[in-house]
């Protein structure tokens, strides 16, 4: 292993834990009854649902070299199958896949 | 110390219907393929996958070592992106934490904190009683962490068959897979509330500031959300 991988591997691993770590030290005194608890609740599903969104309309890598019409197409009509398929995860995922690895060899 | 029933209820999670297992392995297989083609040995995309585990923290990595960021520069930006799991934890752990359970399962089952898991373990931590939530927590953690190492093996192998047009359809996997889980969450009007004004204000917010954009868009939406449903439940 080159020195510099391995230190920006360590760099980037304690970037992530430390938000875990801090996590789980102010659960220590936080209630699951309580009101904060309920607010970082919403916090915790609104800043997941905000990351998705940038991801599906200003994304990085690869992700970049798509529509984004059709991305915005593809994200819809998964979002319809899922509920046609009572709640069922695989068929969406496995649609999006292949319609969008299709469509963008087509285009 | 970790109760083996109660743990292995959790791993099986990978076998059931709204199983992360597809969308788990799909972008850690791009992953795999992406530290590959960036100079990375397989051993050190093994030991990524290990230490860090959050997607987006790893994608920005690659992207910071793409264009010479600093290492103060890759800090900054992979706290920023993965900040998000702070208020992920803080709404996790008060509903795993029981005094008959060690502290250390607390500090070190943290590192499995992951959309995934952390998507599964809310939709059925009810399930179980709360005294022996952590090692059912565990199981899930280690089942979804495994696949991930998985993935990015298969994918690091895998990279060279893997052409542009396949790349980018993995890529889609996961927003599919989570935007689907997220809408499949909103059960009250606090969690729809969050999740339809975070999709709204996290890309809104792109415009004024890219970097801070899920931090502000997601603490704005949030709190509007918390605010409107207290007043509801009044």
């Amino acid at each position: 292993m080159t020195s510099s991988i391995v230190i920006v591997i360590l760099v980037t691993s304690f970037a992530t834990y430390l938000s875990r770590f801090l996590g789980v030290v102010s659960s220590e005194s936080i209630k699951e009854t309580s009101k904060l608890f309920r607010w970082f609740n919403c916090l915790a599903y609104s800043t997941l649902a905000a990351l998705i969104a940038r991801t599906i309309i200003f994304p990085a890598g690869s992700l970049m070299e798509t529509d984004y019409f059709i991305r915005f197409i593809i994200v819809l009509v998964s979002l319809i199958i899922f509920f046609l398929s009572k709640k069922n995860l695989v068929y969406p995922t496995v649609f999006s896949a292949i319609i969008l690895s299709l469509l963008n060899s087509f285009y | 110390m970790i109760n083996s029933k109660y743990f292995f209820q959790g791993f099986s999670c990978i076998k059931r219907m709204d199983s992360p297992a597809i969308a788990l392995g799909c972008c850690f297989i791009a992953i795999g393929a992406l530290l590959k083609n960036l100079g990375f040995s397989i051993q050190e995309s093994i030991f990524s996958t290990l230490l860090t585990y959050a997607l987006p923290g790893s994608l920005v990595m690659a992207e910071s070592l793409l264009v010479g960021a600093s290492l103060v520069n890759i800090f900054l930006a992979v706290w920023l992106v993965n900040a998000r799991l702070y208020p992920m934890t803080v709404s996790l752990m008060p509903l795993l934490m029981h005094e008959s359970q060690p502290r250390w399962k607390y500090y070190l089952s943290c590192h499995f904190i992951a959309v995934s898991a952390w998507l599964i373990m809310k939709s059925n931590y009810q399930t179980v009683e709360k005294e022996n939530r952590i090692d059912f927590w565990i199981g899930i953690g280690t089942a979804t962490w495994s696949f991930a190492i998985i993935g990015t093996i298969i994918g690091f192998i895998a990279s060279d068959y893997l052409n542009k047009d396949m790349m980018i359809g993995l890529a889609i996997v996961n927003p599919v897979y989570f935007m689907c889980m997220m809408v499949g969450a909103m059960k009250t009007i606090q969690v729809t509330l969050s999740v339809i004004l975070g999709a709204i204000l996290g890309p809104l917010f792109f415009f004024i500031t890219p970097e801070w954009s899920i931090l502000f868009g997601g603490f704005t939406a949030g709190t509007i959300a918390f605010f409107v449903g207290e007043l509801n439940d009044k």
